[in-house]
């Protein structure tokens, strides 16, 4: 007969061919979905793989694997072949369950696996009754038919193993339907529609246009928002490709207060947030504090403490020139928002008023570097570097130094300068010490003094000393624009090679006196009295300074910002998600447990006892069949054989 | 034709000789002892601590006590076990009254109990335990499995011993820094190896498989390497706060679900390696030492069969508790996150597994290669991906 196509598609549907190679489908793709970071920003993995790859691996949605065509249709498929799967079997189940094969023919029981046979003096009736009884000792439940003087007892127990067959199959297209109504597929539609365009800028809420904008209809999405204390939004963001959408919401979120709690140890223990939510339907406000692992829901919306940052803290700094001796400025910025520094644009991506770090020499405790905040220091060009710095010195081998970090590319690590602080634990001798150096005047007058101050200096003429007093004005400014390093480099461009040993050390010498009477300078400026000798600390200082002076090129900045005092404002970000897929994947994961556990722990089994007159007595035959644990099985098998032959006269 | 069939009349009509005890009646005094034991030992932490519990965690101690009366009924091991397991606990827990600084002090503390001490007895004692039983393979004596089995079960209470003491010793270093120590990768570690060790301790009395036992605890030991590595190159032994993602009463439940499958799943890899190694040494030497020694092959089958089935559902369980716990914690049930996708990429794994044995009568060679291809699945998702992958997991990175 030929068959109907219909009937050939559902077979290939519910084939366990294709469903085994559906499952194993589905976990090559996850692999490469770990494999690949998802959801990135595009730009990193152009840097990643390439703009081939990139082009290659974007064209297979590589990047949202997850929420890519092929993956969803394999999901797609695998629903539909476990439905087919089930549709089909589900006769045979509901037929199984109250089927207790009690027409089974001798021939098809000696076939079985396990079966055996056995004379016993006594008749049909007792045997039916103490079988009757042991099968019920074993939880077997039987029916009995009788056919042509031969009485069959067919009996059964565990048929939880068919019906898990049924809830765990049932439950994964449950759980696949849940999820794929909470999965991004709406949105994907909606695009394929044309009714929203992903928004990729950086813009104002307010600027963003209708068409990335979702209305509070939407059913099911996850949204994050950031709000600063004391700020409110009825408004959230979608993460969506290399963009975002705009997710209005029905209510208002007002944070009123955010906390981080910490553990002695300074690591973080508990973030929580204190929201006020506005909706007209509500009486009054309903205030709540959510905190991680304790979210609040409202309407069906679930709102849930994601994250948190910075909120616009106001900074205030002083401004130290490095490149002139000018006198420093102060200035108040805001963290997150531009501010003008000469000709330089200042971007404050990040302020934290502490930062609890392992200790380097301990590894186990930990201490706490203080503020710091993050920033960029954008030139006329566009071009920035971005800088870390710490608002306390911190102390180094006994001695203490101000940080500050410096990465021109966003993945390289900050590479740091250390500034010594002075005796009261402040950057001003270091910065009077580098602006003296970058002060033509104060700088040629020690340079003279300098000149002079040597055995040979004070018998030669004032021209010789201009003209030493000029070098070492050269010297220190090579010092300043590129360390000794520089100044190595200057030698061996210009002295021949026997005569360069010689040259660095002169060199050498004269640049360290030249900085030593500049910083006895600076320490007279103070106030200190210079014709005492060094004490150790200022010793030591002059030491660190120069070193600081030394690696200072590397910072490439016009200036130096000291963080003077901040006012934190913190933000908290949220998460807000409206899910109703999970009202069917939650029960579908109930009943998916409650099917695997009886599939596994209450299979079916299935005795049959066939008793017939033989002689006085009976002849008997006891076979049996289970699907799973054959072991136990033929232990249970054994036993009842054993029961049943007890008293059996075995004729055999 | 069916009968009409009057079951009543025909129980009184005759003596059965074979009539088995109803459930109750099978319980031995020393079930009911154990019985009141947990109840009271549940009743005592409840009377005690409610006032520092939720609901949740109330409702997890209300599950746990039928659970282990069940167990303990089911199985006997488990009863010496526990009682063992609690007197020590109890022990140790009296001795550091309320001062973490007795553990380096106090004797017993010092040298047995303190969390310590005692898994580095269980470390020992694994080692030795491994050593024995290939001892036991070696000779075939039956003493020497006797010992074998003795030292497995001491590294077990030690282990466990180990896991009750830092529990306590987490409170004493702060109120609030205490926390069921399921946290990290060490700790997770000790409750491998004790899962492990149990679920083969209950196959091996219930099928006779002592020759087993060097293999298992191969994996066990290995665990145990791994263990004494974190603990003295990268110090990982010290009790840290939990961060605040992990302070939830789920994770006292998602964790051990997931060892239990974790270990579910290396014991069934390693019975499918016995299942190659005698498979290969029948044909090769019959008359040899493995292929006499090593249990029966359709034995081994069934084993493997039985512990994949058990290891797939509590992977279920724990995968399950995990997309709840996701769902409170991070604001969606299933976030694709790594370690997510491997415990989807582990179950789909085993699920093909049973559906080849059970619908198309796979079993034997390349069932067993199959086992052991997915230990290493499983594997990667307990750990390659704490090395490899960066995720929402972020606790226990190597
Ligand atoms: C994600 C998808 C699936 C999962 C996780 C799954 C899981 C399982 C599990 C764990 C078993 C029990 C195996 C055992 O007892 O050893 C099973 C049995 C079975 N599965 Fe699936 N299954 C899935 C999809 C399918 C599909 C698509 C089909 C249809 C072709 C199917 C057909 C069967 C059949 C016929 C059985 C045997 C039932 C019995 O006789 O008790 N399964 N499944």
């Amino acid at each position: 007969m030929p068959q109907s196509t219909f009937s050939i598609l559902l077979r290939f549907l519910g084939s366990m061919n294709l469903a085994i190679t559906l499952l194993v489908a589905i976990a090559v793709a996850a692999v490469i979905g770990t494999v690949v970071q998802q959801n990135l920003p595009y730009p990193d993995y152009v840097l990643k793989f390439g703009p081939f790859w990139f082009e290659v691996f974007k064209s297979l949605d590589l990047f949202n694997v997850y929420s890519s065509t092929w993956f969803l249709s394999i999901m797609g498929f695998l629903v539909l072949s476990t439905s087919v799967c089930v549709y089909r079997n589900l006769p045979k189940i509901l037929r199984d369950v109250n089927d207790y094969r009690e027409h089974s023919q001798r021939h098809a029981l000696l076939k079985l696996p396990h079966h055996y046979s056995f004379t016993d003096v006594r008749d049909h009736q007792d045997n039916l009754a103490r079988i009757s009884a042991l099968l019920k000792q074993h939880r077997y439940r039987f029916r009995l038919s009788n056919d042509q003087g031969s009485l069959l007892i067919a009996a059964k127990k565990g048929s939880g193993g068919q019906l898990g067959y049924l809830f765990s199959h049932v439950a994964i297209i449950v759980i696949c339907i849940g999820g794929l109504m909470d999965g991004n597929l709406p949105l994907k539609l909606a695009e394929l529609q044309g009714r929203i365009a992903v928004e990729t800028r950086r813009i104002p809420a307010s600027a963003i246009p209708t068409i990335s904008t979702l209305s509070t209809d939407n059913a099911s999405f996850r949204a994050n928002v950031d709000i600063a204390e004391g700020g409110q939004t009825n408004l959230a963001f979608i993460d969506y490709k290399d963009g975002y959408l705009l997710q209005k919401l029905p209510f208002t979120i007002q944070v009123d207060d955010f906390r981080v709690e910490h553990y002695p140890s300074g690591q973080p223990k508990s973030f929580e947030s204190d929201l006020t939510v506005l909706d007209a339907s509500l009486p009054q406000p309903l205030r709540q504090t959510i905190s991680v692992n304790h979210p609040l829901t409202f309407k069906g919306y679930t709102i849930y403490q994601n994250s948190f940052g910075d909120g616009g803290s106001k900074l205030r700094l002083k401004a130290w020139p490095l490149l002139t001796s000018a006198a420093p400025t102060d200035l108040e910025a805001t963290v997150k928002q531009f501010t003008r520094v000469d000709n330089q644009q200042l971007e404050i991506s990040d302020f934290r008023p502490f930062n609890v770090k392992p200790d380097p020499d301990t590894q186990k405790k930990f201490i706490n570097f203080g503020p710091s905040f993050q920033y960029k220091l954008r030139h006329p060009d566009g071009t920035a570097n971005e800088y870390l710095t710490y608002m306390q010195p911190i102390v180094q081998e006994g001695r203490w130094f101000y940080l500050s970090g410096m990465r021109s590319k966003v993945f390289e690590q900050f590479n740091y300068w250390f500034m010594p602080a002075d005796s009261e634990r402040r950057l001003n001798r270091f910065m009077a010490f580098y602006q003296a150096l970058n002060n033509p005047d104060t700088l040629q007058a020690i340079a003279l003094a300098t000149a002079g101050s040597t055995e040979s200096g004070k018998q030669s003429t004032l021209q010789e000393r201009q003209a030493v007093a000029r070098f070492m004005m050269a010297l220190a400014s090579q010092f300043v624009a590129g360390g000794y390093e520089n100044i190595s480099a200057g030698i061996a461009q210009n002295i021949t090679e026997e005569k360069r040993q010689e040259a660095s050390e002169v060199y050498a010498t004269v640049l360290q006196r030249l900085l030593k009477n500049l910083y006895l300078h600076v320490l007279q400026e103070e106030g200190v009295d210079a014709t005492q000798p060094l004490s150790g600390f200022d010793g030591q200082f002059l030491a660190d300074a120069i070193a600081a002076v030394n690696s200072a090129h590397f910072y490439a900045a016009p200036v130096f910002l000291e963080l003077e005092g901040f006012q934190h404002i913190e933000a908290t970000g949220l998460q807000i998600t409206r899910s109703p897929g999970q009202w069917l994947v939650f029960p579908g994961c109930l009943l998916l447990v409650l099917g695997v556990f009886c599939m596994f722990y209450l299979p079916q089994r299935r005795l049959w006892v066939m008793i017939e007159k033989y002689a006085a007595g009976s002849a008997i035959l006891l076979a049996g069949s289970a699907l799973r644990n054959r072991y136990d099985f033929d232990a249970e098998f054994e036993l009842i054989k054993q029961q049943l032959a007890q008293h059996a006269s075995s004729v055999q | 034709m069916p009968l009409p069939f009057s079951e009543t009349a025909m129980d009184n009509a005759l003596p059965h000789t074979y009539q088995q005890p109803a459930y109750f009646q099978l319980r031995t005094v020393y079930d009911w002892l154990w019985a009141v034991a947990v109840l009271t030992g549940c009743g005592y932490v409840f009377s005690q601590y409610h006032a520092l519990m939720d609901g949740y965690e109330a409702g997890i101690l209300l599950v746990t006590a039928p659970l282990l009366i069940w167990l303990g009924w089911s199985w006997s091991g488990i009863k010496s076990f526990g009682l063992c397991v609690a007197a020590f606990s109890l022990l140790a827990i009296s001795l550091y009254g309320s001062d973490l600084s007795r553990g380096e002090n106090a004797f017993l503390l010092k040298y047995l109990f303190a969390s310590q001490s005692a898994i580095m007895w269980m470390s020992a004692l694994y080692v030795m335990a491994t050593a024995t039983y290939f001892g036991l393979l070696l000779s075939g004596r039956e003493f020497v499995g006797k010992v074998a089995a003795s030292l497995t079960w001491s590294a077990t209470v030690m282990g466990m011993t180990g896991l009750m003491v830092r529990w306590r010793e987490s409170y004493l270093v702060g109120a609030d820094i205490g926390h069921t120590p399921v946290s990290n990768l060490y700790e997770v570690f000790i409750l491998f190896a004790i899962i492990t060790a149990l679920l083969y301790l209950h196959y091996e009395q219930h099928y006779k498989t002592r020759s087993l036992g060097a293999f298992v605890l191969l994996v066990i030991s290995a665990a145990i390497g791994f263990l004494l590595w974190y603990t003295f190159d990268r110090h990982a032994d010290g009790i840290q706060p939990l961060v605040p993602a992990l302070n939830s009463y789920w994770m006292k439940i998602h964790v051990p679900a997931n060892f239990v499958g974790y270990g579910a799943f290396s014991l069934a890899a390693m019975i499918g390696l016995v299942y190659v190694l005698k498979s290969r040494a029948q044909a090769d030497k019959p008359e040899g030492l493995l292929s006499a020694r090593l249990p029966d092959l359709a034995l081994l089958d069934d084993l493997m069969h039985k512990a994949i089935a058990l290891g797939f559902a509590f992977f279920t369980l724990a995968t399950i508790l995990g997309a709840l716990w996701a769902a409170e914690a991070w604001g969606g049930y299933w976030s694709w996150d790594p370690k997510e996708t491997w415990a989807l990429i582990v179950w789909l794994n085993y699920a093909a597994w049973l559906h080849m044995r059970l619908t198309k009568g796979w079993s034997g060679k390349p069932m067993a290669w199959w086992a052991i291809i997915g230990f290493f699945v499983t594997l990667f998702a307990f750990l390659g991906v704490n090395m490899f992958l960066s995720g929402l997991h972020s606790y226990g990175e190597l």
